[in-house]
């Protein structure tokens, strides 16, 4: 199709504002009389809260106000940010109180302190005297699970969140009438977002008496109706404004600071309160990315046609539920419309254990499922003796597969290009040659590893989106909508949808950026990879009514019907003739001042948007792994994606590259680690963590197969998640085909890999040898 | 106060002569007192170079410096790196390359750039990436932070 700005590398909208230091977030604005908050932390595990007494920290010059459990709403609640259910049985889990009278990981919240600045407020913190009953813990979901653990929470005796699962066909009797049944156990860790923006908000009350949170979020509007719940307040009464944001990744997709922000400046008779968490405490007392422990167990015929999965997943939610069984849930779907499976028996249980609540992360709990699927294909393949490609090859899906439970419809699917591209990327057959019969220290490997994803969550959850535009004197217009610009680039898309609809070019297409709950069209926000699909829909069903109205008002001017007449380049042209009608400015002139017709253009929509499509790509990596120091490095790497049409390939990239280096780090560097006596965190900061610097990081490339899906404006799919998803198996895989080693869990970290090179004998093991020599 | 210092310094070119707490630190006497609010702070411990300045010509991480030790001094910050309103070589790279996406590294990394290509005007890649190894970014696998500076360095031939 011919598009004039969908499909361009337009300009970021915020370019500008982000290399210049003018973009504003949450921490670069500065009320009147702002005060400081900071938090009380358990450093037990697991412990009653018997008593706290706060009368010497009251009493510092400075501090304004101390706040412990018995100060607050003793209302549980639940910090997901899902959109509300009206549906009591379809809510997430309400275990939350803003502070808690029983720890349940190191860092739990137990007391806050208000004060003039931080140093009192860190003075005034040490103050604070807290008596604790300490109690047993647990810190692996085998544990928790074990008969005699200690209860986290008392309405989940076994500490268990949810075992609910879901299946299709009869895998028992795949099983039994299969040519070969494959099993393998695979595991992944605990990792975190590390957006580089801390978890930031502010609140005060303003001269109405409503309370205002301004907050680093990607859901204002969610997080005003939970910040609401926690404090007992009315909806209305609550006010959330989202200004520019430093990432989010899933993280600020669960209200974390800003009801006990709020309950700051409550307690401070409504002076603005700023409560900044440190790095240390945003590893600890924000959300991670479950930790998984999966047993697959799969039927396959001897030509290698896949017939049934039995998938076990232990997910391990820590302290609190936060998105819950959700995640587990979401994924177990998303792996489905790939590989056409008759039976498939998916059996996720969600585990409570006293470790930091994990909660969303990019690609929602289908980065682990997608590690252990695709280790295992790869696995299975080895077995059989059958290409990993071709075994994939074998047994894709094709257009108009239905789900059988969501029943969502494949309408479009990119996989068998994504993986011939792939292949033809990385050269794989000749880099196979080349690669055979390797001796020595470094051996060169390569893998592969595909993927499946949704765009947004329709149909386990409602996908309302809505966008306002409002047409200015010269023919611009001004777009407003309700999901979150986070980095992703989802404004300049929306912008760009708009422009094309408009007839626009794309500097004419005003985006705002800041969401104000007052005034922002209602959106659940940034999530899911909805913004392109789900609100991309609401954007362009906006435009498409401001463009019904200027045909209207051009109607008047030229005595035309609007369906002769289309609007191109800012102009409104006869369509059979290409004669020019007029402006766009002139029609908007006429619409804010005309003596008798007046009415300014606008159009104030929503979107409920009840389909889903599914996109796809791949991972193809080489790798070069060094046997005598464990090192993997990735010398090419290919994502190639399937996501509809491309709206904006230049950010598209982006995403890409970035998706990418999260999974490299989670499949190379990444993990939280914990004192396994103690639970305390061992590595909570930026530099025992091991985020990837610039120097772990290859050239990340990024390629596309555009198919069109007739679902997505434009025949555009989701993207943002997508690319975090494949390419740590890939990676996994590639060191399997370079040294025969099957890796079972992941960070493949170079002492983990080096101590097993040791244990499976492919280097000797000098320190038995020298043991041996000593006897 | 009786416990405030005087601190004078010279930020992108303009004086400025305040009261500080002894103990304040660089970055939030610029953010805070001077309101040079396009300084970001990450971690507060030196680890991810978000806060990133000029100070006397060197790059430094502003949390991690007393601002007592910038008495006297002369500080870029990512406010003083566009004539006017024309850009940098390397504020228009990150533009057309795409080098930002959430924008909060951004200020860090073109701070960082500027003084690598300072010192080292037509860098190679493995160059590049030493020189941004202080600065971390969680949006952009770094691809096209790498395209930007290698971009901006190109276009100063």
């Amino acid at each position: 199709m011919d598009h004039k700005v969908v499909g361009k590398s337009t300009q970021r909208l915020d370019a500008v504002a982000k290399v210049t230091g003018r973009a504003q977030y949450t921490d670069d604005f500065f009320e009147r009389d702002m005060l400081v908050g900071k938090v009380l932390r358990s450093p037990h595990a697991h412990a009653k809260v018997l008593r706290i007494d706060a009368t010497k920290a009251k009493a510092l010059p400075g501090v304004v106000a101390v706040i412990t459990p018995a100060d607050l709403p003793t209302i549980k609640f639940a910090t997901a940010g899902h959109p509300w259910s009206l549906d009591p049985g379809h809510r997430d889990v309400e275990d939350r109180l803003i502070l808690t009278d029983k720890a349940r990981f190191v860092g739990d919240a137990i007391a806050a302190v208000v004060a003039e600045d931080l140093l009192t407020a860190e003075k005034a913190l040490h103050l604070i005297e807290v008596e604790y009953e300490v109690l047993p813990h647990v810190l692996t979901a085998e544990d928790a699970m074990a008969e005699g653990a200690p209860v986290l929470h008392e309405n989940r005796p076994g500490n268990i969140v949810s075992s609910f699962g879901v299946s299709f066909g009869d895998v028992e009797k795949d099983f039994e009438a299969a040519d070969r049944i494959i099993e393998g156990d695979y595991e992944t860790s605990i990792v975190q977002h590390c957006h580089i923006e801390s978890m930031s908000a502010f609140a005060f009350v303003d001269s109405d008496g409503r309370v205002v949170v301004n907050s680093s979020t990607q859901i204002p509007h969610i997080v005003r109706r939970i910040v609401a719940q926690a404090l007992g307040l009315s909806w209305g009464r609550v006010k959330v404004i989202k200004p520019f944001i430093g990432g989010g990744f899933g993280n600020k997709q669960d209200v974390v600071v800003e009801p006990l922000t709020a309950a700051m400046s409550l307690a401070a008779g409504g002076r603005p309160v700023r409560y900044c968490m440190t790095r240390e405490e945003v590893f600890i007392d924000t959300r991670t990315r479950h930790g998984m422990k999966l047993h697959l167990k799969t039927a396959v015929s001897n030509e290698g046609v896949l017939q049934g999965i039995h998938m076990q997943v232990l997910s391990n939610t820590g302290a609190y539920a936060s998105h819950g069984h959700s995640i587990a849930m979401s994924a177990g779907g998303k792996f489905r419309p790939l590989y056409n499976f008759r039976s498939i028996k998916y059996e996720p249980k969600t585990v409570y254990t006293n470790l930091p609540v994990a909660g969303a992360m990019r690609g929602y709990g289908t980065p682990q499922i997608f590690f252990a699927l695709e280790s295992h294909l790869d696995d299975i393949a080895r077995e059989m003796n059958l290409d990993p490609v071709a075994l994939r090859q074998k047994n894709l899906i094709t257009v108009g597969h239905m789900d059988p439970l969501s029943k969502n419809v494949v309408r479009s699917f990119g996989v068998p290009q994504c993986l011939e591209k792939g292949l033809e990327l990385i050269r794989w057959d000749e880099k196979r040659k080349a690669h055979k019969g390797q001796t020595g220290p470094r051996r060169r490997g390569l893998g592969m590893a595909a993927f499946a994803y949704a765009s947004g969550t329709h149909p386990v959850a409602l996908e309302l989106a809505g966008a306002r535009i409002v047409m200015n004197q010269d023919g611009s217009v001004t777009l407003q909508v309700g999901a979150t610009e986070i980095g992703q680039g989802s404004d300049t898309v929306f912008g760009q949808i708009t422009a094309e609809t408009l007839g626009l070019p794309a500097d004419m297409v005003h985006v705002v950026t800041t969401q104000d709950t007052d005034i922002t069209p209602f959106d659940s926000g940034a999530y899911a990879s909805r913004q392109t699909f789900v609100t991309g829909i609401a954007v362009r069903k906006a435009a498409l009514e401001v463009r019904e109205k200027v045909l209207a008002v051009a109607a008047r001017r030229s005595g035309l019907s609007p369906a002769e007449m289309d609007i191109r380049d800012r102009q409104i042209v006869e369509t059979s003739l290409g004669r020019v009608i007029c402006s766009l400015a002139d029609v908007a002139m006429d619409s804010y001042y005309d003596r008798i017709l007046a009415a300014p253009i606008t159009s104030d929509t929503s979107a409920n948007v009840r389909i889903n499509a599914m996109s796809y790509g791949a991972t193809f990596v080489e790798v070069e792994v060094d046997l005598e120091t464990g090192r993997v490095e990735v010398l090419e790497l290919w994502n190639i994606h399937d996501s509809g049409t491309i709206i904006n390939p230049k950010l598209a990239e982006g995403q890409v590259h970035g998706g990418v280096s999260m999974s490299l780090g989670a499949a190379l560097l990444e993990q939280m680690l914990f004192d396994p006596v103690t639970g305390k965190p061992l590595n909570p900061n930026l530099l025992d963590y091991k985020l990837p610097t610039i120097l772990d990081t290859p050239t990340i490339n990024a390629a596309f197969v555009e198919t069109f899906d007739a679902a997505g404006t434009f025949g555009s799919k989701s993207l943002g998640e997508c690319p975090v998803i494949s390419p740590a198996p890939a990676v996994r895989n590639a060191v399997l085909d370079a040294t025969g080693v099957a890796f079972h869990k992941i960070p493949l970290y170079p002492q983990v890999v080096f101590e097993k090179f040791r244990e499976v004998g492919l280097i000797p093991d000098r320190q038995a040898e020298r043991s041996v020599q000593h006897v | 106060m009786a416990d405030q210092i005087m601190l004078s310094l010279k930020v992108n070119g303009q004086s400025h002569s305040l009261q500080v707490h002894p103990f304040a630190r660089l970055l939030d006497v610029l953010r805070e007192d001077l309101r040079f609010t396009g300084t970001k702070e990450g971690c507060g411990e030196g680890e991810c170079g978000v806060c990133s300045i000029l100070l006397n010509g060197r790059l430094v991480n502003s949390c991690l410096v007393p601002a007592v030790q910038a008495q006297g001094g002369e500080i870029v910050t990512v406010e003083g790196l566009a004539d006017g309103q024309r850009l940098s070589s390397l504020q228009d790279a990150f533009l057309t390359q795409n080098g930002a996406q959430c924008g909060f590294c951004t200020p860090g990394m073109l701070l960082a750039a500027t003084d690598l290509l300072q010192r080292n005007p037509h860098p190679d890649e493995a160059a590049v990436r030493e020189g941004l190894a202080g600065n971390l970014c969680r949006c952009t696998g770094y691809v096209k932070i790498v395209d930007a500076v290698q971009t901006a360095a190109r276009e100063a031939r």
